[in-house]
């Protein structure tokens, strides 16, 4: 089958790993960190204070503006709110919290079991009162995507791709919690009154796409568009381009275009929150990896270390190189395996040493295969040129900032150009240089 | 434990330098082995002398640089081989070292070393010993002489033995179309077999070493402009002897496409090609030699950065399909 975007490649899947675990809780850590920045957008403000008693889903953080709540993922005292390091790079504060192993649950969010009486306006309510963000990695603010557009939205989409390889969290959600995805989906569609909704997956998840079919039985307003595998679909303005062939214009938004995109898990959280009162403090992660000893899929509490994710699946063997958060393609590379899981983490991802493709002398060849994989159109090899030349100007003209970064330019390169790396350093420069 | 930490992407595919160069040196073989069959196994000495000296070239220059040895990416020796390919089988090993000493180290060395030098270097090497020695490279082994490796007897020997010589008088040459399509003609090493430069291209293409789009372009344009202004009054035999003699088929499909000297933008790419097959025409009806190719690449080569500037993908979401 033909791609229905632009370039793209098709990373080893490393899918096999992890596939066939259905997700299992892992046991509960002793302390959660929870981080007060686990959304794009303005960090929340602690609510409690060292020494207070909390229970399991008390809302602890909050703030104005772009902000999402966060709440605590196990029921006891605060010991302490300082900086940890964030999954995302760099140190934020966090509230800390000493597991009593009760889990003495919050009541602030009602149950819903019957949602037929909430209007729109309620059901964004919850979404942001439950601290949903984008659980596919960008950890956008869900209740800003729900509030209804002004021009309308005529596709909503849910994104289950999951086309980073080695990641099967959103694959074993479908498996075990199909009708949690549809039912969240389902009330998305109520706020949005989209014409059409569309869930997307791959071609590789044979298994959760038909579970997916034999449910959609009773969701007769939904469908399912089977894409041909290939990274990265699961990008938001990739899978809008695949299922309806639109183009989201260059800084905008999918609503531009008539769209909006929902990771499969954020829908599933969407349903937890509405019809069971049920807050996000917890999320299937794919711990794996040939660095690794048992790579599987755990239902982990959001604060929980990494390190402690990693010892329910074995813990690391010796040859372990990287620990990413996240896949292969987009995650980033930890150094202190003390930081917290955030709610946008979907991989705790362990490479060994034989993994290491990265060259000592990277050398760029003017090969082109960077441009024929570009999901972007765009060329890749003068960007890093000139982002290493910092030329600006260039920068700007060859369109730096359409970049996302997906990686498909470096995994490509037969030089091994650390390309992303130079990306990320030109656009720093050119927001600098914007500042200024 | 060392956890280490670096930008992602955190896996990199299997494709490497080395393995494109091994590529391009295995679509060359059906070639050269063309030319040992048609000149001789001197052929494949003068070869052998090339790609040694390319390499000898490539590990002093970095050896001078003070910069790491690049020998094992394999892309000069893909030089050598290249620059023997257009060298005549009666070439004289002094002659094919001096070409590839200068391919390494000046055309491709001191021009910013692999993927920034702006021409080709076998293709300036060839340019080079063209200037300097023309009559090494204008005279050719005779027709069914099957040259020994050492002590090149006069008679093996002859100028204008080529079809490419009757073209310019011009008159269709004296070799059946079967004959130039398979080979059995006079010309340098690597350009005497369409057949077999037509395999080592669909090797390259369906490996996706290359792309179609150069060749295509390429040969598009010579094969348009030849019937278009076809000397004689058999303009599609013309045309076919225009494709199938000199340096045309080994140009489009090997040198044209050089990563480093030629365009990345797929519409730059295009017209870079077609540049190419006007300027070998333009060459071969008006220049003082009868071949064309190397000085139209070498031109267009020169062309290939600023074609890439101005001809560019569109922007992703500024076509009919945005909003």
């Amino acid at each position: 089958m033909k791609s229905l975007f632009f370039g793209g490649v098709h990373p080893e899947g490393g899918k096999s790993l992890s596939a066939a675990s259905i997700p299992a809780a892992m046991p509960l850590p002793a302390r959660v960190s929870i981080l007060l920045r686990q959304h794009i957008g303005e960090p929340c403000k602690p609510l409690v204070s060292v020494g207070d008693t909390v229970r399991m889903g008390q809302k602890i953080g909050d703030g104005q503006g772009l902000c999402v709540p966060v709440h605590a993922s196990v029921s006891g005292v605060v010991e302490a709110i300082e900086d940890r390091p964030h999954p995302g790079g760099g140190l934020c504060p966090a509230v800390i919290i000493k597991n009593d192993f009760l889990d003495t649950p919050d009541s602030a969010l009602r149950p819903h079991p019957d949602s037929s009486g909430l209007t729109p306006d309620e059901i964004v309510s919850i979404i942001r009162e439950a601290g949903i963000v984008g659980m596919g990695g960008a950890a956008f603010p869900s209740h800003v995507k729900a509030e209804p557009a002004a021009d309308g939205i005529d596709t909503l989409i849910a994104n289950a791709c999951e086309c980073e390889p080695y990641l099967t969290a959103d694959d074993a959600l479908l498996q075990t919690g199909p009708d949690d995805v549809l039912r969240g989906l389902a009330l998305l569609a109520r706020v949005l009154r989209p014409q059409r909704v569309v869930i997307a997956i791959e071609d590789n998840k044979e298994q959760a796409a038909k579970i997916l079919r034999e449910r959609l039985a009773q969701f007769p307003d939904m469908e399912l568009r089977i894409l041909p595998t290939r990274y990265p679909q699961g990008a938001e303005k990739q899978l809008i381009q695949a299922v309806t062939g639109r183009q989201v214009p260059p800084g905008g938004l999918p609503r531009d275009v008539g769209c909006t995109v929902f990771n499969a898990a954020t829908a599933a959280a969407v349903c937890h929150a509405v019809y069971d009162g049920a807050p996000l403090i917890e999320r299937i992660v794919t711990v794996t990896g040939k660095a690794v000893r048992a790579p599987k899929n755990l239902i982990v509490r959001v604060g929980t270390s990494f390190a402690d994710v990693i010892a329910a699946a074995g813990g690391l063997t010796d040859d372990v190189w990287k620990v990413l958060s996240g896949g292969p393609m987009m995650g980033a590379a930890q150094s202190d395996l003390s930081v917290p899981t955030a709610k946008g983490v979907n991989g705790v991802l362990c490479l060994s040493a034989a993994e290491n493709g990265e060259s000592s002398h990277p050398a760029c060849i003017r090969c082109g295969k960077c441009l024929e994989v570009c999901p972007m159109r765009l060329e890749p090899l003068y960007l890093y040129r000139y982002a290493k030349a910092n030329n600006l100007a260039a920068l700007e003209r060859l369109h730096l900032t359409d970049c996302i970064e997906c990686g498909c330019c470096a995994y490509a390169c037969p030089g091994k150009v650390p390309l992303v790396e130079g990306f990320r350093a030109g656009k720093r420069a050119l927001k600098g240089a914007k500042a200024k | 434990m060392n956890l280490t930490v670096s930008a992602s992407p955190h896996i990199r595919g299997k494709d490497t330098t080395r393995r494109l160069m091994l590529d391009v040196v295995i679509a060359l073989l059906p070639a050269l082995i063309a030319g040992v069959l048609v000149h001789g196994i001197r052929a494949a000495a003068v070869a052998a002398v090339c790609v040694c000296a390319a390499l000898l070239g490539e590990w002093l220059f970095r050896l001078a640089a003070r910069q790491h040895c690049t020998i094992p990416d394999g892309s000069a020796a893909v030089t050598g081989l290249l620059l023997a390919m257009t060298l005549p089988a009666s070439a004289p090993y002094w002659l094919a070292a001096l070409g590839g000493l200068f391919a390494a180290i000046v055309v491709k060395g001191l021009c910013g070393g692999l993927g920034q030098n702006a021409f080709n270097p076998a293709l300036g090497a060839r340019a080079f010993l063209m200037l300097l020695f023309p009559v090494y490279l204008t005279r050719f082994p005779a027709l069914g002489a099957q040259l020994p490796l050492f002590g090149l007897d006069a008679a093996d020997v002859v100028t204008g033995a080529t079809p490419l010589h009757h073209m310019q008088m011009p008159a269709l040459p004296d070799v059946s179309l079967a004959d130039a399509f398979l080979g059995r003609m006079g010309g340098c090493i690597g350009e005497t077999s369409a057949l077999a430069l037509l395999i080592g291209g669909a090797y390259l293409v369906l490996r996706k070493v290359i792309s179609i789009r150069i060749p295509a372009a390429y040969l598009g344009a010579v094969a348009v402009l030849t019937l278009v202004f076809a000397k004689g009054d058999a303009p599609l035999a013309w045309m076919l002897y225009s494709l199938l003699s000199g340096g045309v088929l080994l140009g489009a499909i090997f040198m044209a496409t050089d990563y480093a000297t030629s365009p990345v933008g797929p519409a730059a790419q295009l017209v870079y090609g077609a540049g190419c097959g006007v300027l070998t025409v333009l060459l071969r009806y008006f220049g003082l030699f009868p071949e064309g190719v190397t000085y139209a690449i070498l031109v267009m080569n020169a062309a290939a950065w600023l074609l890439d500037r101005y001809i560019v993908p569109r922007r992703f979401g500024t076509g009919k399909e945005a909003a």
